[in-house]
C-alpha cells in the first residue's frame, strides 16, 4: 500500500467528532504520536490540540512553517481557497448529497418517488424491448 | 487533560516571641485543587523543616497559568517515586503542552507503567528541554523538522453516538 496523505505541518483535516465536526482546519504543529495541533481561523476552529482519532486527513497541503499565526495562516488558506477547492473533490460533494437527503421536506420526497419512477418506466421500457429481442433470436 | 492545576503556595510558621517574623517558605504543587495543594505543601515541609499545619499558617495560594498554552514543549520530568520494595529515582520526557499537561502525563504513566500512585510520587523538578538536550528516542524522534508520517490503520469513529451501530452490511476500510 502507498500512502498518500500524510500528517505534516499543512496538512488540511476534516474533524469528524465533537463540536467542531463536520469544519475544515490546518495542522499547524505535531505534538506526538497521536496528537496534533490543528487552526481553522476560516472556518470557526479555534486554535487547539486534537486526537487524530477525531480527524479525518484530507488530500490538500498548505505550505506553511511551523506554528504559523491565526492571521497569517488565513491569509495562506484564503489565497488557496481551500474551501473551495475541498468542496471540489467527490468527498465534500457525498458529504453534501447526504445533507441535501437529510434536509428534504415532505413534498421534495415525493419529487424525488414521481423522479424515480419516471427514470424506472424509461429504463424498464429499454429493458423490455432489449428483453424480447433477445427472446426472440435466441429461440 | 488538565487535571492538574499548578499553584504557588507560601507558608511559614505561626509567629512566636522567640521568632516574630518567622522565615517564608514557598512551593510549586501539581494537585487538582486548592485544598489538595495546601495539604501536599505541609507534607513535603513538614520533612524539610521543623514546622507543621498545627504549627504554621498558609500566607498564599495562588494558581500559575501556562504562559502559551498553545505551543508543544518536551518537557522533562525528575521523579522519586515508592515502589513495592523500594524508593527510585527517575527522569521522564513528555512532549505537551503545558507543564499540568505534562504532570498529568507523568502520573499516568507513572500508574500504567509502575502501578504508582499520586501519594507515592515527588515531582522534583519540570523543565522545558530544549531540542537538542532530550535524551529519549521516542521524543526525539518527533523533533524532526520536516516530520511526516501516515496512519496505517485508520479506524474511523461515528460522529455521534447514535451512528453507532451493532451491526454493518460491509465490512469497514481502514485504508485512511
Amino acid at each position: 500500500m502507498v500512502f498518500k496523505k500524510f500528517v505534516e505541518v499543512g496538512r488540511v483535516v476534516l474533524i469528524t467528532y465533537g463540536e467542531d465536526a463536520g469544519k475544515l482546519a490546518v495542522v499547524v504543529d505535531i505534538v506526538d504520536h497521536n496528537r496534533v495541533l490543528i487552526d481553522g481561523p476560516t472556518t470557526g476552529v479555534t486554535r487547539q490540540s486534537i486526537s487524530f482519532k477525531r480527524l479525518s486527513l484530507t488530500p490538500l497541503v498548505v505550505k506553511i512553517p511551523a506554528l504559523i499565526g491565526s492571521k497569517a495562516l488565513s491569509a495562506v488558506v484564503a489565497e488557496e481557497d481551500i474551501v473551495g477547492k475541498f468542496g471540489q473533490t467527490a468527498w465534500a460533494k457525498k458529504i453534501q448529497i447526504r445533507k441535501t437527503r437529510a434536509e428534504l421536506s415532505d413534498f421534495n420526497r415525493f419529487q424525488l418517488m414521481v423522479a424515480k419512477k419516471e427514470r424506472r418506466a424509461i429504463v424498464g421500457k429499454e429493458f423490455a424491448k432489449l428483453r424480447t429481442a433477445y427472446l426472440k433470436s435466441g429461440k | 487533560m488538565s487535571r492538574f492545576h499548578e499553584y504557588q503556595v507560601i507558608g511559614r510558621h505561626s509567629p512566636t516571641e522567640k521568632e516574630p517574623t518567622p522565615r517564608l517558605y514557598r512551593m510549586r504543587i501539581f494537585a487538582p485543587n486548592e485544598v489538595v495543594a495546601k495539604s501536599r505543601f505541609w507534607y513535603f515541609l513538614k520533612k524539610a523543616h521543623k514546622v507543621k499545619k498545627a504549627s504554621g499558617e498558609i500566607v498564599s495560594v495562588n494558581e500559575i497559568f501556562e504562559k502559551k498554552p498553545l505551543t508543544p514543549n518536551n518537557y522533562g520530568i525528575w521523579i522519586r517515586y515508592d515502589s513495592r520494595s523500594g524508593t527510585h529515582n527517575m527522569y521522564k520526557e513528555y512532549r505537551e503542552l503545558t507543564r499540568n499537561d505534562a504532570v498529568f502525563a507523568c502520573y499516568q504513566d507513572m500508574a500504567a507503567r509502575h502501578r504508582a500512585r499520586f501519594r507515592s510520587i515527588h515531582i522534583l523538578k519540570v523543565e522545558i528541554i530544549k531540542d537538542e538536550d532530550v535524551r529519549r528516542p521516542y521524543i526525539k524522534q518527533l523533533l524532526d523538522k520536516s516530520l511526516k508520517f501516515p496512519l496505517p490503520h485508520r479506524v474511523v469513529r461515528p460522529s455521534s453516538k447514535k451512528y453507532v451501530q451493532t451491526f454493518v452490511a460491509a465490512r469497514p476500510n481502514t485504508f485512511v
